[in-house]
């Protein structure tokens, strides 16, 4: 293959991109190992120092905050307990949303017009909002606070799963299996979900910069993670109160969001172009 | 029309009431308002006087009942914090938010359909690629960051903008412009591809092909019918301009109801969410219904309230 | 003797609103209204009208895809059971379809031999091994080569994949295929291959065919036995020959007169005036007087019983006699 004709498959900024998220999972999975110092270990003698590029110590390569903690161990530590919740938020959303899809496609009637009310509801009200209502009132907990992050866009799924299973119902291979003699179960599990997958995960590549972006909203309001942990989004809502003395410790977080959710939308382009031609 | 009036009224308000009733029973259920407001350690008799004095010691399907009956004559009910009538709390606010959404979404569409609109007719130009480069970043930059670094050039390194607070009239400039900023990109990024879905249509390239100077297939083929996906996003625009600004408003100190949200539910005051709630909640449901007539009205076919794709 | 498809009175209803909830009034719609007929073993029954007739919902009321409202349906002496039940499903054994559209029957996903073999999975059947060395036999015994087993549905022409389908159908020995339009999404050149083959398997296998079909030269040409359908009801049945030479019907005259012939000059053509009218606002009397030429008073207002003429096949229109 050429070299022109593998650019042409594989364009340079997807390429980037590709690499940046692959370094986010190495990061993530390798948090432990990577990080130089605890990410809650206190330098008092080294307090906002600031980072190699504007002139300090490789002591603390990206800097120390108020209290010394060293902000690449604490970005380490956010990077994974960001991805984690955007993860398993987005995960938790496209199955609860598939299945209330293919729920709705299945029985049609009274159940379906119940999940398209559901549906308009979601869509009618800004998530953020909601969100913000329900969180404080359950407190810190962080496995409701992924649940809640899952509930985020689950609707996009629902719809895309059941437009796509009436239509696989009406006339074609769903109903021929199924007539066949199938259970709901084979007929969901290994023909109908495996032929709307890629649709699905060109959809997982949008829900997840969203994730990632409700989840540091909330965290940077101070309504999601919960110190002594800490996320990208508290990083930044902690580094505000030190804009003019030490931006560091706001722009390193700041500067890994946006990279992280650009090149999953940059990956997800270029996968809805491979994979479904059918979305734009 | 009327009956189709009726009909989109009738789920309008079932819309509301579902969400005043998930948010009651999810805000009732989730914790106890008296341990949060009082303390923990608060004496005993004090919290049960104060679970009587906010009837928290009824079943929750009870205060539901009771909550809806006083809602239906106007009354949403006091804030625990001040005791003051809590829609009252919300609507004080309403001008404050509204004076920095308005111009922002003004912005919004001042900026994003003409850049939209003129990146589709340049397809692959320089200045196409530009927005599209832009408007990627509108949808990936969060506002909280987007806001810190205005701040961070205009106020602490150029000091010429104050960077928080309501009182100078020059404070507005940067949330009105945080907000713009993010909303012209989606909206240039929509108005871009609806554009160009209605310029690959065969009737484009049959209006052209037959002679017409393209500026008027422009004019008045294409943009019509480009409006009509874009008017859906204007909508919700419109929609979350109560309360659209609720990390820019905490940003920036912005005395609006964002910020009200967010320390009612730092507070745990019920009725305020609540209030809060019921009214982003018949703002969103307003525009909708509005999006819907605009459609009617921009679309003919639609114009005898047929079923709209889901 | 009992035939092995025995269709009763069948009746499907369904209720329809004209405008958006809530408002808008309630309609009722006769897609199949009082069908009755037999099937023997072997044999094939073609059914023929004009799209929106309700073959296609009579296709799945015999295969009880669809519940029925009233009648009744029998295969081999048994009612049928209610869809998804346990025996419904055991009874796909006996009963199978083929689809018009074979593309869009096929799972683009998955290999064409797997979804041959599949039948033999969904209801537990023989060991693996064995259910790939059926599915050989069978891709065999449809025309197709072993190297076909391997492809995906897209990589395969419009014939062939018509045969996949059909093997995957003849996989748990049916005695009953009922094909919806099998042919009229192939090539000219294709349908008579598929007819072929279609007529070569029934000699060899016994199976009874329900032939679904707008196409009057190709049910001619496979079936046994006719009836034509129009609006829900049987307004012709009988032998194939005869119905198609001397119609008794006035619609089955207009549907014939429709097929092109090389002796153009020997008929005249009947052209119908209008468009079938919608089930929904079924006319009156005959459903069919409104585009009758010998449309009388009675036909107004008298709705024809099917019933057995001289030559023993059956029409349903009061003037019969004199028209044939």
């Amino acid at each position: 293959m050429g070299v022109r004709r593998f650019f042409e498959a594989w364009p340079p900024l997807t390429l980037l991109a590709l690499a940046w998220i692959a370094t986010m999972v190495i990061v993530a999975v390798g948090a432990d190992l990577l990080a130089p110092y605890s990410f809650t270990a206190l330098d008092l003698r080294a307090r906002l120092s600031p980072p190699v590029f504007m002139d300090g110590k490789w002591a603390h390569p990206l800097g120390s905050d108020e209290l010394g903690r060293d902000v690449l161990s604490r970005l380490i530590m956010s990077i994974r307990l960001s991805l984690l919740i955007a993860f398993f938020g987005t995960l938790i959303a496209a199955a609860f949303g598939t299945a209330m899809g293919f729920v709705a496609a299945h029985f049609r009637g009274k159940v379906e017009a119940l999940i398209l009310m559901l549906i308009d509801f979601q869509a009618s009200v800004p998530f953020l909002i909601v969100a913000l209502a329900v969180l404080a009132f359950f407190g810190n907990s962080l496995v409701l606070f992924v649940m809640l992050m899952g509930l985020n866009s689950w609707e996009r799924y629902a719809r895309i799963a059941r437009g796509l299973t009436l239509s696989a119902n009406e006339q074609g291979y769903a109903a021929a299996v199924r007539q066949l003699g199938a259970s709901n179960l084979r007929v969901y599990g290994l023909h109908v979900l495996p032929n709307i997958a890629s649709t699905l995960i060109v959809s997982m590549t949008i829900t997840f910069p969203e994730t990632i972006l409700l989840e540091s909203g909330l965290s940077f309001l101070g309504l999601g993670v919960q110190p002594p942990l800490t996320s990208l989004g508290n990083m930044v809502g902690y580094g505000r109160e030190y804009l003019t003395r030490a931006p560091w410790i706001m722009l390193t977080p700041a500067a890994v969001i946006v990279l992280s959710t650009l090149s999953i939308s940059i990956v997800g382009d270029w996968l809805r172009d491979r994979l479904d031609p059918t979305l734009r | 029309m009327l009956r189709y009036l009726a009909g989109r009224l009738l789920r309008a308000i079932l819309t509301i009431f579902l969400v005043i009733a998930f948010v009651f029973f999810v805000l009732h259920l989730s914790g106890d308002p008296a341990m949060m407001i009082l303390s923990a350690d608060a004496p005993p008799e004090a919290i049960k006087a104060f679970r009587e004095a906010w009837g928290l010691d009824r079943p929750v399907w009870e205060q539901f009942l009771a909550y809806l009956f006083h809602a239906l004559q106007g009354d949403f009910g006091n804030s625990m914090r001040d005791g003051r009538p809590a829609m009252q709390l919300v609507l004080e606010r309403v001008p404050s938010t509204l004076a920095i959404t308005v111009p922002a979404f003004a912005l919004k569409l001042l900026i994003g359909i003409p850049a939209g609109i003129y990146a589709a007719l340049h397809r692959n130009s320089l200045a196409d690629r530009l927005t599209m480069m832009i408007s990627v970043a509108g949808f990936t930059v969060p506002s909280f960051v987007l806001a810190l670094v205005l701040v961070l050039v205009f106020s602490v390194q150029l000091g010429w903008l104050p960077s928080a607070g309501s009182d100078k009239p020059t404070s507005a400039i940067l949330p009105i412009v945080t907000l713009g900023v993010a909303g012209a990109a989606i909206l240039a990024r929509f108005t871009r591809s609806a554009m160009l879905e209605v310029l690959g249509q065969p009737y484009i390239r049959a209006a052209s092909a037959k002679g017409l100077q393209w500026r008027k297939v422009v004019v008045e083929h294409a943009l019509p019918n480009a409006a009509i996906p874009t008017t859906t996003i204007v909508g919700f625009m419109v929609g979350t301009l109560i309360a659209g600004a609720v990390v820019v408003e905490s940003v920036f100190a912005w005395p609006g109801i964002g910020r009200l949200l967010v320390s009612a539910v730092s507070n745990r005051d019920l009725a305020v969410v609540q209030a809060i709630l019921l009214l982003v909640a018949t703002t969103m449901v307003t525009a909708n219904i509005i999006v819907d007539f605009v459609y009617g009205w921009l679309d003919p076919r639609l114009r005898r309230g047929g079923t709209r794709g889901r | 003797m009992t035939a092995l498809l025995e269709v009763s009175n069948l009746s499907r209803v369904y209720e329809v609103r004209r405008g958006a909830w809530p408002f808008g009034r309630q309609a009722t719609l006769h897609a199949v209204d009082g069908v009755s007929f037999e099937l023997p073993a072997g044999r094939t029954l073609g059914l023929v009208g004009e799209s929106g007739c309700g073959k296609t919902t009579t296709a799945k009321l015999v295969l009880g895809l669809v519940p029925v409202t009233g009648g009744e349906v029998r295969i081999g002496g048994e009612s049928l059971p209610a869809a998804g039940t346990p025996s419904w499903r055991a009874l796909r054994r006996r009963m199978q379809m083929v689809y018009q559209d074979p593309l869009g029957a096929l799972d683009r996903r998955l290999s064409v031999g797997r979804q041959v073999m599949e039948p033999l999975a969904i209801h537990d059947i023989g060991k693996p091994a064995e259910r790939l060395d059926k599915a050989l036999a069978m891709l065999d015994a449809v025309g197709l080569a072993q190297h076909h087993f391997d492809r995906f549905p897209h990589e395969l022409s419009g014939g062939q994949r018509q045969r996949i389908v059909l093997a995957r159908a003849l996989m748990l020995d049916p005695q009953l295929l009922v094909c919806d339009e099998p042919i009229s999404a192939l090539d000219v050149s294709i349908q008579a291959q598929v007819v072929n083959l279609l007529l070569a398997l029934q000699q060899k296998l016994g199976l009874a065919y329900l032939f679904i079909s707008h196409d009057l030269r190709m049910v001619r040409q496979v079936s046994h036995e006719v009836a034509v359908m129009y609006l829900g009801r049987i307004v012709e049945q009988g032998d194939p020959d005869r119905l198609f030479a001397t119609p008794a019907h006035p619609y089955t005259q207009a549907l014939v007169s429709a097929i092109p012939t090389h002796a153009r000059a020997k008929r005249q053509r009947v052209v119908l005036p209008g468009e079938p009218p919608n089930p929904v606002d079924r006319p009156a009397g005959c459903a069919f007087h409104p585009r009758c030429r010998h449309a009388t008073t009675r036909c107004r207002v008298e709705a024809p019983a099917l019933r057995i003429l001289a030559d023993g096949r059956r029409a349903a229109c009061h003037n019969a006699e004199q028209i044939a």
